[in-house]
């Protein structure tokens, strides 16, 4: 996403965080509510005046109201940093090359993002041809037939005293298997185009899915009240590109629904002001899950938060950014995220305030619970699923208290001393 | 009386191919078409170096492999592996199974002559 991307999330939660209302901010900066409505859901880009007035409105400095794409930006730039194998102090001026040279850095960084995306595809396609016996087999054939073709045009060129006989036998097989390669390149490739239609190797189906929801803001009021069938809003998803996508999506958007119908999102915003931010009473309060709860809270419009969801091999499996709290987007998470703690004791919310070590050190209450997910099996563990919900904490501008729970993102760019977490170094501190 | 080679390959056009290579170097050429009787015919006709393919009807050439080592008479016997599977894993598997090379198609002429060649130079040391 281009650096300008977030910077509507984040004036949004900043309005909010003041107690203004949208129309409020709008007329006090000269335009249309409507127009602002877009800006903060990212649909318009902002820059120069506006955004000054906006800050100066908001009573925050403009970087502030960037930041958080900044913060992406950055952690995109250290990451290829410590791909390349740059040297820590080197690596460490990613936030400098950022502030000095954007357009250079936004161009960095989405090489970068590309380059991943296309190892993902050479692997899922030499996954593809180790694994699946039928193009394999389309494969051993082409090359065959190619060897075959190779060989005998060799000997006919470079024999000079062939019999006629040898002669026109190799002449017989050249003719047979050229024949032979253009049907089998013609049914690979025909393979190959059917399988194109859903485009699995080409991209990540998650990417897709993240992407789908983050354009709609995490957002479907329509389709929670009905108005919008789920059809409809997978069609209309052009984010999801691969039928594997469709899968995943639908898969959430179903969940979505059931957890909309018994969590309804005006009723919620209720029930928040009698109970606070605290999944378990609201859970009681409308015999629901906690997990189901905390998703519901995650995709209320004007409380910023995060949401994170992995599966019992710790593979993230959903997540909802908040600023702040940077969310791999490839390789392992932080060991030490509560979301980890829930999947070893299920059933158990757990709650812990954590300070996340990014460039800003913010603080962000993280509530945690692993439920089961499908049938009950007779002497067999269920499969869990863990939910976090990630809510910004007010610090005021004070430094973090020390006995708060130090987390990072991922072991590569966190800056945490003698973390027993730790997987492998960090690029911003020698050693482990 | 040439040293004897044997063809374990189901491209029937590539077999006429190595028989007129191997044969003008001397060789004697022998083939065989099936993955599952070839151990039969390695028992029978005991060549001094066997070109093996990897994706045969009836077995694979990578389980003929493992069958040869695993008997004492041909644990030795030099195995020229052609395959049209180029993965590193394919040629680590192969060689951890005890071939003696591994060559991926499309070959040329030159390279099965040079390997053969090589092969049969360090069996006679």
């Amino acid at each position: 996403m281009a650096r300008e991307g977030l910077t509507g999330s984040r004036i949004r939660e900043r309005r909010v965080i003041s107690g203004l209302k949208q129309a409020d901010l709008a007329r006090q900066v000269g335009i249309s509510a409507s127009y602002l409505n877009l800006i903060e859901h990212n649909r318009r880009r902002i820059g120069g005046k506006l955004l000054l007035d906006i800050a100066r409105v908001l009573s925050v400095e403009p970087a502030a109201l960037t930041e958080g794409a900044e913060a992406a930006l950055i952690a995109t730039l250290r990451d290829a940093a410590a791909k390349a194998g740059l040297a820590a102090a080197e690596a460490e001026r990613a936030e400098e090359l950022a502030g000095r040279f954007p357009g250079w850095a936004d161009v960095i960084s989405t090489i970068y993002r590309r380059i991943g995306a296309l190892e993902r595809t050479v692997e899922t396609l030499s996954d593809r041809l180790g694994q699946d016996p039928q193009l394999a087999a389309s494969v051993h054939e082409v090359l065959s037939t190619a060897a075959s073709i190779r060989s005998t045009a060799s000997i006919l060129v470079a024999e000079q005293e062939l019999t006629p006989e040898w002669r026109n036998r190799f002449h017989a097989n050249i003719d047979q298997d050229s024949r032979r390669l253009a049907s089998s390149s013609k049914a690979l490739v025909s393979y190959l185009d059917a399988a194109e239609g859903d485009t699995e190797a080409a991209s990540s189906p998650q990417e897709e899915v993240e992407a789908f929801f983050a354009a709609r803001d995490y957002r479907f009021p329509a389709f929670e009240r009905g108005e919008e069938s789920l059809d409809a809003l997978i069609e209309a998803g052009a984010e999801l590109r691969s039928g594997a996508a469709r899968q995943i999506a639908r898969g959430i958007l179903e969940g979505l629904a059931q957890d909309a119908e018994r969590v309804p999102s005006e009723a919620l915003e209720e029930a928040v002001l009698e109970f606070g931010i605290d999944p378990i009473a609201l859970a009681r309060h409308f015999d629901a899950t906690v997990a189901c709860v905390m998703r519901r809270y995650a995709a209320l419009p004007e409380r910023p938060s995060g949401l994170i969801v992995c599966d019992r091999a710790g593979s993230l499996i959903f997540r909802k950014p908040v600023t702040g709290f940077d969310i791999p987007r490839y390789g392992a998470a932080c060991p030490l995220w509560p979301l980890f703690q829930a999947i070893a004791a299920p059933g158990q919310v757990i709650a812990e305030h954590v300070v996340h070590l990014g460039r800003s050190s913010a603080e962000f209450r993280c509530i945690a619970v692993a439920e089961p997910v499908g049938n009950a099996s007779f002497n067999r563990a269920p499969l869990l699923n863990a939910t976090m919900l990630v809510v910004p904490m007010p610090t005021g501008g004070e430094a973090p208290a020390s006995d708060h729970m130090q987390v990072g993102s991922t072991c590569r760019v966190c800056p945490k001393a003698g973390c027993d977490g730790r997987r492998e170094p960090s690029i911003l501190r020698e050693g482990l | 009386m040439g040293k004897h080679v044997l063809l374990v390959e189901d491209e029937l056009n590539i077999i006429e191919a190595m028989q007129f290579l191997l044969s003008r170097e001397g060789w004697q050429v022998d083939s065989h078409s099936d993955g599952a009787t070839a151990m039969d015919r390695v028992r029978q006709i005991r060549p001094d170096l066997v070109v093996l393919d990897y994706m045969l009807p009836g077995k694979s050439g990578m389980d003929i492999l493992k069958e040869l080592r695993a008997d004492d008479d041909f644990i030795n016997l030099p195995v020229l592996m052609l395959t049209a599977r180029g993965q590193s894993r394919d040629r680590d598997q192969a060689e951890r199974a005890g071939v003696s090379r591994f060559m991926t198609k499309p070959f040329s002429n030159q390279e099965v002559l040079n390997a053969v060649r090589d092969l049969v130079r360090a069996q006679a040391q």
